[in-house]
């Protein structure tokens, strides 16, 4: 009997455990392998041939005598990236918990009607949306307009083509991923648990402080890492928005595998990144060892 | 299961046979977006029986990346001058032989030759054209200098307003002509002056793109864009004051070319539209529609008034001594080039 129940878990779990390893592992090895080989003179590597100057070249160049320096370029790409990622995953956390809590506390129908809405973005395609936003910030556009209606002249708005357009633009993207999984923990909160608080004395904000926000940090926490990592390999915003006037991560690497036809350290860059984001997930997971699910 | 069904079966499968044989006279085209005529592919398929499938890039390095990673299938690539050269080398191009193609003799000077391919063993022209910059006549009283100076270091009125291709190529080509120093130099204090020029224009520009530059001027979201000179005679359309730029400091003239790309799979068909496309009236139908000269005689009757008469397109005479041509820089150049685009991108 227990070898029946194995069995069928195995059958179950395989189709997932080859899908995974046929688009995720493969691809990730030989991304592993390239990042580690020489590149071809005229792009392209030479396949057999080891060379570690990708991983060397991250943070050192050599200068005219030859001599190894430590050269900030890269590390500046990456800075930016993180220091945008966050700015977006901040403001996404102060604009998605109230709506997930809104959206918690209104009757069951209703609250199926508004997840759907949340969700809605998603029909488009994400470039047709980047595009939406340049004609909405761009000077004389629909925002410029509006401003000027309620009386406060811009003489142009100038935010499109800069860091703030890119960040409107990420959080405007990744919103749903921090409001879905923060609703989810709300929506099972044992409401008694709040009575409970205010029968013992507890104010609004004591109560939400102390019973709402804790019970919910598994899934602002899972919401956070949902924003923070894709934004981290945001292309088409920077590109668009942005004015391509500066590069985020995925720029960069996008220009080692065309323009500068250098593979290894385009692949290199790609597994720097990914060590950073699989230290994030060892400390959320270090965290909250529990999955939400096993609160209740 | 009757007699009669059986062969109705039969026939079925015989209809099949016969469409699918039909079916398998194809051609593969990888080319930049925008750049051949949707009803160019129609004809060929109406006078050869042959079905053209489209697929596009947005660069030369693209493509290249995208063969070298081993994508098959492609029959006829089309790559500038110095990217046949890299695929030659790289061992990526087919040779075919263009002299021995029947419309070969209508192919003008000197785009029989190539200096990359000089021989002409594995590519054959299509469009050429220059890459200087527009601007909107009427967002200046000024009569602009024929310099790079009113792109890197321009005027009060166009701050803020200049659009820049998103090519590392193309500026740092620009920016090398402008202060007179070797567009492939290996020297890292000649690739600093270069960046120095770039990094003192980027406050100025609005956004480096190198897609939609014609709407970009068109809804006058910029007035001044580096462009290749068959997108400034569309911007014309909309904007009739909008004049292109030849700098007196040189500018780079391209040319693309037909590659048959290694492996592919209809060769025959290949050669069969390469050797159409030298016939005339097709390579005027591309010019109609892409803005850029083609280098097929007698193609002139053919094209349109407007590409004839808009010097961005028919270049006066007394331009052609700026021309600098394409050039394939090492791979220690690439890196300075890189190195500097990556600087001014941060």
């Amino acid at each position: 009997m227990r070898n029946l129940v194995r069995s069928k878990r195995f059958w179950l779990v395989a189709p997932a455990v080859v899908y995974i390893a046929f688009f995720m592992a493969i691809p990730l090895l030989q991304m592993a392998y390239v990042s580690v080989l020489e590149r071809g003179e005229y792009g392209g590597v030479n396949w057999g041939v080891f060379s570690f100057d990708a991983y060397r070249n991250f943070i050192f160049e050599r200068d005219l005598m030859d001599n190894l320096m430590i050269n900030t370029d890269y590390l500046q790409v990456f800075a930016r990236s993180f220091g945008l990622s966050a700015m977006t995953m901040t403001f996404a956390l102060i604009l998605g918990f109230p709506t997930a809590f809104y959206i918690s506390t209104q009757a069951q129908s209703r609250r199926n009607f508004l997840i759907f809405l949340v969700t809605i973005p998603f029909w488009t395609n994400i470039l047709v949306r980047n595009y939406a936003w340049i004609l909405l910030l761009r000077n004389g556009g629909l925002v410029d307009n509006l401003l000027g209606f309620f009386g406060w002249e811009t003489g142009g708005l100038d935010i499109l083509y800069t860091p703030y357009a890119v960040s409107i633009g990420l959080t405007y993207t990744y919103l749903p991923f921090m409001v879905l999984p923060i609703y989810a923990s709300l929506e099972k909160l044992d409401h008694r648990l709040i009575e409970a608080a205010f029968d013992l004395g507890a104010d609004k904000r004591r109560a939400m402080m102390r019973v709402i926000l804790p019970l919910a940090a598994p899934g602002i926490a899972a919401g956070c890492i949902l924003v923070f990592v894709p934004c981290l390999g945001a292309y088409v915003t920077p590109e668009l928005l942005g004015g391509g006037k500066f590069n985020m991560i995925a720029n960069l690497i996008g220009s080692q595998f065309g323009s500068a036809r250098n593979w290894p350290f385009g692949a290199g860059l790609g597994f720097v990144l990914l060590a950073v984001v699989l230290l994030s997930m060892v400390a959320y997971s270090l965290k909250f060892k529990s999955l939400p699910e096993d609160k209740s | 299961m009757n007699i009669r069904s059986v062969l109705l079966g039969a026939s079925a499968l015989a209809v099949l046979s016969v469409g699918s044989a039909k079916a398998d006279e194809s051609l593969f085209l990888y080319n930049w977006s925008n750049y051949f005529p949707p009803e160019l592919m129609e004809k060929f398929e109406a006078d050869t029986g042959i079905k053209v499938t489209l697929d596009v890039y947005d660069s030369n390095e693209t493509m290249l990346a995208k063969l070298q990673a081993g994508a098959s299938g492609y029959d006829i690539v089309v790559a500038s001058d110095y990217m046949v050269d890299t695929m030659i080398k790289d061992g990526l191009a087919t040779e075919f032989d263009a002299k021995s193609l029947a419309n070969f003799k209508n192919v003008a000077k000197p785009h029989d030759t190539l200096k990359y391919d000089p021989e002409r063993k594995y590519s054959v022209t299509y469009l050429w054209g220059t890459t200087g910059f527009t601007y909107d006549g009427a967002a200046t009283d000024a009569k602009l200098e024929q310099s790079w100076k009113e792109f890197f270091e321009p005027r009060e009125e166009f701050r803020g307003k200049i659009g820049a291709l998103n090519d590392e190529v193309e500026m740092y080509n620009a920016a090398s002509y402008y202060i007179g120093i070797p567009k492939c130099t290996e020297d890292p204090a000649e690739a600093q002056k270069v960046l120095d020029v770039l990094l003192k224009q980027k406050p100025f520009v609005a956004v480096y793109s190198s897609e939609g530059t014609i709407d970009r001027m068109s809804a006058r979201e910029v007035q001044m864009h580096m462009q290749w000179n068959g997108a400034a005679h569309r911007t014309k359309a909309s904007i009739p004051e909008a004049v292109y730029v030849y700098p007196k400091e040189g500018l780079t003239y391209w040319s693309d070319h037909f590659v048959v790309p290694k492996g592919a799979p209809d060769f025959e068909n290949a050669k069969t539209f390469i050797n159409w496309m030298m016939q005339p009236e097709n390579a005027a139908a591309a010019s109609n529609y892409a803005g850029y000269m083609n280098g097929i005689k007698g193609a002139g009757e053919f094209m349109d008034e407007s590409l004839k008469t808009d010097p961005a397109v028919n270049m006066p005479d007394e331009y052609a001594s700026l021309l600098v041509a394409g050039q394939n820089c090492s791979a220690k150049a690439r890196d300075l080039r890189n190195r500097v685009w990556t600087k001014l991108k941060n």
